[in-house]
């Protein structure tokens, strides 16, 4: 499969200011040297707790953030050098979803306006009726003329899908689409979003903390923590042989919905919580919290490298992986 | 006799919304009662209930406390069970506590609405149920300030202060909904421990099927303000009598299973009643 878009290197820090003089007193790297690769027609994961920069890191290769340093390729340009001018013809082809459905849509127009905005802002003509873009993503032709408030919140994300996909865009950001929804509607917004990508041939960058979304939908699979990529690997190796204490610790923590699982499962949580990306740790960002941290892990760095083709990790003891 | 017994609990609020629909469930004292449902079903207006703090909403039935109801009883009689016998944990620990008092002094505060002790001692307690649940350096850090804290170690907090007191009953409405899965574990982990040793009875609000199994010895099942389902969780895990029981507990992705070509989805309301 040919590679769609490739991060290499980024980096995003924000100024950190003082609570009350709101002096610039540090600077914070919220993504510390991101690279990923997205191909063409798949689905890429990226998972990983508050605050380790899964959002960002999605801003960044939509070019909603410009990266302090970095690259992020896509479409034979560098997106991260482009200016704002020379990227409107790239957003045709690069969109984004949100999490809130209803802070991303104006509340003051219609669906039918909210649809056609984005011909407007790309100065081309209306590529297809409003009509039809509503029932693409399961809505009637009657809901074209009501305003977003009107909506449940699975139907506001169903509006804020329509929207990403009018100018029939190659890669989509879902930046945690599901997350703010109930249960039962979080099942078909997934469903919706599998069949779109077999229509409309799309690659998505998954973004979210709930790891049996990223299942159901990733074929590949990217875990962050503390703003870096600490594993990558296709789904099925990821979920049957994690190589980083990181990802092994976090799939132990997901609650299975089956009693005598839960009942019978070795409660071994990590202690402690996230380290403050303001105050990282030496060496491993992941070593305050490892059960395997060894006295290489506090000085030394581990670099992202093949521990298995197709399966990156960062670790220097890395578990071993059967399959 | 249970602990605690709701039946035939109808709660509407002052724009005519039936919150709660005749509902009625036991707990009996040391077991885990789970509500599980999706927003808006009624589960939190339940346990607001049980504590009487849904002032100007019309509330009826019986909620049998210890062979009091609850319902009829005065204020007077509500503020002195809350916080001594009948504990609370919220979804949201950052507004729960007050941002300008250290967190040592408003558990200690919390023990002394109850109990006549020097501050002094109230403070020891603090001390002591902050290393109960797990805070490491409790001394020092019973002097910070709840922005000092992370979502994990607040959610700890106000368990410290929910428990100081040994309530017979336990209500936690979603309270590691706002965590992450590591930081939920470790919740649910010392939750669960401090039941057995406390023998305290936990009515446990949350939305994920994943949690209900962990913990639970019964769940209730709720939609639409009513109780879709009520029993032992094995047997509704195993064999949900419910159509909306099946489809709620097939419609999440779980990690343990094979990945589905499409997740089932939920039939709507009318169809299941
Ligand atoms: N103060 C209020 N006034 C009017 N209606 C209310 C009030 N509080 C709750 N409701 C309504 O009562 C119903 C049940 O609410 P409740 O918060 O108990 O549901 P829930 O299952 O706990 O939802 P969630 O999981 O979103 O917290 C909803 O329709 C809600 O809008
Ligand atoms: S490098 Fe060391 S601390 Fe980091 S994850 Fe690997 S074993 Fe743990
Ligand atoms: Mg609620």
């Amino acid at each position: 499969m040919t590679v769609l878009l490739e991060a290499r290197d980024l980096v995003m820090e924000f100024p950190v200011r003082h609570a009350l003089t709101r002096r610039v007193v540090g600077r914070v790297a919220a993504v510390n040297g991101v690279s990923l690769r997205i191909r063409s027609g798949e689905t890429l994961g990226l998972v990983g707790e508050s605050g380790c920069g899964k959002s960002t890191t999605g801003r960044l290769l939509t070019r909603l953030l410009t990266p302090t340093s970095g690259s992020v390729h896509f479409a034979g340009r560098d997106l991260a050098t482009l200016s704002e001018r020379a990227l409107r013809p790239v957003r045709r082809e690069l969109q984004i979803i949100f999490q809130d459905p209803f802070s991303s849509l104006n509340p003051r127009k219609t669906v039918r306006q909210i649809l056609s905005a984005p011909y407007r802002y790309q100065r081309v003509a209306e590529r297809e009726p409003v009509e039809r873009q509503l029932a693409r993503v399961g809505l009637l032709p009657e809901h074209a003329d009501r305003y977003p408030h009107e909506f449940s919140g699975g139907q506001a994300q169903r509006i804020g899908i329509a929207r990403a996909l009018a100018l029939r865009p190659r890669l989509v950001v879902c930046d945690e689409p599901v997350s703010a929804l109930d249960v039962s509607v979080q099942a078909q917004i997934l469903n919706l979003l599998k069949d779109l990508q077999e229509e409309l041939a799309l690659s998505y960058l998954f973004v979210a903390h709930d790891l049996g979304a990223v299942r159901q939908l990733c074929d590949r699979i990217a875990v962050m923590y503390l703003g870096t990529v600490v594993e990558t690997a296709d789904r099925d190796t990821l979920f049957a042989g994690p190589a980083h204490p990181y990802t092994k610790a976090l799939l132990a923590a997901v609650p299975i919905p089956d009693p005598a699982r839960e009942r019978a499962r070795p409660r071994v949580p990590l202690t402690g919580d996230l380290p403050s990306p303001l105050d990282p740790p030496t060496g491993c960002p992941f070593n305050t919290r490892c059960p395997k941290a060894a006295d290489r892990c506090r000085v030394e760095r581990p670099v992202l490298r093949a521990h298995a083709t197709g399966h990156d990790v960062a670790c220097h003891y890395p578990e071993e992986t059967t399959r | 006799m249970s602990l605690l017994e709701v039946s035939e609990l109808s709660v509407v609020f002052g724009n005519g919304v039936r919150a709660v629909d005749r509902l009625s469930f036991d707990l009996d004292r040391g077991s885990t009662l789970c509500v599980v449902g999706e927003s808006g079903s009624g589960k939190s207006v339940t346990s607001l209930a049980i504590l009487g703090l849904l002032p100007g909403a019309e509330v009826s039935g019986r909620i049998t406390f210890d062979g009091v109801n609850l319902v009829a009883a005065r204020p007077a009689e509500l503020r002195a069970l809350r916080g001594e016998r009948i504990a609370i944990v919220f979804q949201d620990a950052l507004s729960a506590l007050n941002p300008y008092y250290q967190v040592g002094f408003q558990i200690a505060e919390a023990y002394r609405a109850h109990r006549r002790v020097p501050m002094a001692q109230a403070r020891r307690v603090a001390v002591r149920m902050l290393e109960r649940v797990g805070i490491p350096d409790p001394e020092r850090r019973a002097r910070e300030y709840p922005h000092q804290f992370s979502g994990g170690m607040r959610q700890r907090v106000m368990i410290a202060m929910a428990l100081c007191l040994e309530p017979e009953l336990l209500i936690a409405d979603e309270p590691t909904t706002a965590l992450d899965v590591t930081v939920q574990a470790q919740i649910l982990g010392l939750l669960d421990e401090l039941r057995r040793e406390t023998g305290t009875s936990v009515l446990f609000v949350t939305h994920d099927m994943g949690v209900v199994a962990g913990l639970a010895d019964e769940v209730l099942v709720m939609r639409g303000g009513r109780a879709v389902e009520r029993g032992p969780v094995d047997r509704v895990f195993a064999e949900p009598a419910e159509p909306y029981t099946r489809a709620l507990l097939a419609c999440v992705p779980r990690i343990d299973r094979p990945v589905p070509d499409r997740l089932a989805t939920v039939p709507p309301m009318e169809a299941t009643r």
